[in-house]
């Protein structure tokens, strides 16, 4: 029975029938009105209640995701502070090895150089040798007034010239005296500067001792804070890893430019070692393998970097004893050196290749082929950049090591904003659903306005009558107030 | 996660390796030089498409010139042909040498007294099985006017299956200018024995637009 059969069960006339239709639906409707409006409501509110119940649950899912990045952010901010506390005590170690490791010998320098300045000044305190004492007896003898006898006259001028025979020497003894004592100074100067320099160097040492203690307090603070789950640098450390993030993504996109330019280089000249015609999965074999040339120079590159311990992706490499470390940055070196010079010849073929092809199709349009100046220029340049770019590409691994541990942080961030946003949608949608519920039985009510106004009606006429009754009732009842009739 | 970028480029060429080998997709052509009387004087267009088919193939492609003279189905007639070397620079070199051997030919072609393009292009038929490639076309570079030499037969169906017939430059001989229908009979004449042994038939005069000429 088709829809418009239905409509015309009543009758031909199809206004009369869908009349018919109407005054049967909104009967049916009244008649149903209060089993209607609790079904309406209790599925808006059973809907509200599974929305607000999944909206909690993702709540919780939220929180739970929260704190499980935070926990990330501050165990890799753990990791990285512990690497650089260790790293910034191996230099300490390296400072006290090399400068204070040395300090018994400076030690001893230093009480020798002492010994030796000292046991100099005392030499050059040596006083000298001072005129006999019974010179002053002399003296004063040949100051008494020589009269008129010659012989007394001649014997005080010979005690005069015996006291300044006397007084000459004296002062000549002084004079040479003194220069030893100068001499005596003079070799202390070199004592003196050495003590100087030796003082100097342990100064500088214990000066760069103590920066190196205050960057390790500072660090070892910021440990402490993360150890005890410090919000403030969980923050930070959050800020940083997008920071990090979106850096990193950049380079890894700079690189991506360098892999295509590479590619570029190598790609045509591969069909001369692999055929220009085969294919693998409808990729042309020459252009899978320039692409796996590429790929093992960045993983040679990978290796390389973490043997030499710059990245921590692979902890088996890191792990490794440096015997075998250095084995292994030899070889990947070498492996990364082959093929890049693989790379220079590959993009010289490439280049001899266009002109080839320059020539053939000069030929097939009847063009005689001219020689170009500078040919030999680009050709340079391409070998160049063949034998650079992969050396370039190992270091990609530096951005994707920092790319990868950002991203972690990045993609929890994302997805607790996406299970936040999804918990305010379904709650959102729930009281939408809730609100829709309570206009939808108004609306019932609208459909169905004309019996119950009518009902409305019935009840007001007998509420009237009933009201009538009461008053009849009361006015009796008033009338014969305590059973005595007024 | 740490080395997620890696282990998915090594599962992308597993996968890639273990598809296999798939077969080329190559070409073959085989062209027709009419060098019957007057039509000697249009072999610089020969040459032009010869160049352009040069330029165009790849390694892995093949290609032939053969003239049609009065007796076309044989060796002796075919001018040059090759198969292109998977190596570019190899291929470059083979080109080269063709070109030298179409020229070689364009400037000391002889006419023809007769025209057996049926021979001719059962001849090309063969080579062009032989080759076992994807794409094969026979391009007659002539005016179409069959002249054979008495007692030879040639009124069978030519084995053209999945073969691409061209027919390149076909110029108004004078009689057509006089009854048109016989230019568009001969045509039609044609494209019945190519239909017939299973080929595709299509006409390019316009020689401007050769860049769709080996079009699938």
């Amino acid at each position: 029975m088709s829809i418009s059969e239905i409509i015309m069960l009543w009758s031909d006339n199809r206004g009369l029938s869908l009349l018919i239709w109407a005054i049967v639906l909104v009967t049916a409707m009244y008649l149903a009105r209060s089993s209607a409006h609790q079904s309406i409501a209790a599925m808006a509110r059973s809907v509200r209640v599974a929305l607000r119940m999944s909206a909690a649950s993702l709540m919780a899912l939220e929180q739970r995701m929260v704190k499980r990045n935070k926990q990330v952010i501050l165990q890799a901010g753990q990791e990285s502070t512990e690497r650089v506390i260790e790293r910034e005590f191996q230099r300490v170690n390296t400072i006290v090895e090399r400068d204070l490791s040395g300090y018994p010998a400076a030690q001893r320098t230093i009480t020798d150089l002492i010994n030796k300045i000292e046991t100099d000044y005392q030499a050059s305190n040596e006083t000298p040798p001072s005129p006999p004492e019974w010179l002053e007896a002399v003296d004063t003898i040949s100051r008494i007034e020589k009269g008129g006898d010659s012989t007394v006259s001649q014997v005080l001028q010979s005690i005069q010239e015996t006291i300044e025979s006397a007084h000459e020497e004296t002062v000549k003894a002084y004079r040479k005296s003194s220069l030893d004592r100068l001499q005596v100074l003079k070799k202390m100067l070199p004592s003196w500067r050495g003590l100087s320099q030796t003082v100097s160097s342990m100064s500088t040492a214990v000066t760069d001792l103590s920066e190196r203690t205050v960057f390790i307090d500072k660090q070892m603070e910021k440990y402490e804070r993360m150890r005890r789950k410090d919000d403030q640098v969980a923050r930070v450390l959050t800020s940083s890893s997008m920071t990090q993030f979106f850096v990193a993504g950049l380079v890894l996109v700079i690189a991506l430019f360098g892999g295509v330019i590479n590619y570029q280089l190598i790609a045509l000249p591969m069909s001369e070692m692999v055929g220009g015609v085969s294919q693998i999965g409808g990729w042309r074999t020459a252009d899978i393998a320039a692409m796996v040339i590429i790929m093992v120079e960045v993983a040679m590159g990978l290796f390389l970097l973490e043997a030499l311990r710059i990245t921590h992706l692979f902890p088996i490499i890191s792990s490794m004893d440096d015997k075998m470390r250095k084995r292994m940055v030899i070889i990947t070196l070498t492996i990364l050196t082959i093929l890049a010079s693989v790379e220079a010849s590959l993009a010289y073929m490439r280049d001899l290749l266009a002109l080839d092809r320059e020539a053939l199709a000069q030929s097939l349009v009847g063009v005689a082929a001219g020689n170009v100046e500078f040919r030999w220029i680009p050709s340079i340049g391409q070998m160049v950049m063949g034998f650079i770019l992969p050396f370039a590409l190992a270091f990609v691994a530096i951005p994707l090591e920092s790319f990868i541990y950002a991203s972690r942080t990045v993609i929890g961030l994302a997805t607790t904003s996406g299970i936040r946003l999804l918990a305010y949608t379904a709650k959102m949608t729930g009281q939408m659903m809730y609100q829709a519920g309570r206009i939808t039985i108004h609306v019932y009510d609208m459909v169905i306005f004309l019996p119950l106004s009518v009902e409305q009606l019935v009840r007001n006429r007998k509420a009237a009558l009933d009201i009538d009754d009461v008053d009849g009732i009361i006015v009796k009842s008033d009338e014969t107030s305590g059973g005595v009739k007024s | 996660m740490k080395i997620y970028h890696l282990v998915s480029t090594l599962v992308l060429c597993s996968t890639l390796i273990a598809c296999g080998a798939k077969a080329p997709k190559s070409k073959a052509v085989y062209m027709l030089i009419d060098t019957s009387g007057t039509y000697t004087r249009e072999l610089d267009k020969a040459q032009r498409i010869g160049n352009y088919l040069l330029g165009s193939l790849n390694s892995g492609d093949s290609l032939a010139m053969a003239r049609i003279d009065s007796g076309s189905f044989s060796e002796k007639d075919i001018i040059y042909k090759v198969t292109f070397d998977m190596r570019p620079s190899m291929a470059t070199t083979q080109k080269h040498r063709f070109k030298r051997q179409l020229d070689k030919f364009i400037s000391t072609a002889k006419p023809s007294a007769h025209t057996d393009i049926s021979g001719a292009v059962l001849q090309a038929a063969e080579f062009l099985n032989e080759t076992q490639a994807q794409e094969k076309y026979i391009l007659i570079f002539s005016d179409l006017e069959e002249d054979l030499v008495r007692g030879q037969i040639r009124d069978f169906t030519l084995p053209l299956v999945q073969v691409k017939v061209v027919a390149l430059n076909v110029t108004k001989l004078r009689s057509d200018n006089i009854d048109p229908r016989d230019y568009l009979n001969r045509l039609d004449d044609w494209e019945k024995r190519v239909s017939e042994g299973g080929g595709l038939w299509r006409v390019v005069n316009d020689l401007d637009r050769l860049d769709k000429l080996l079009d699938s």
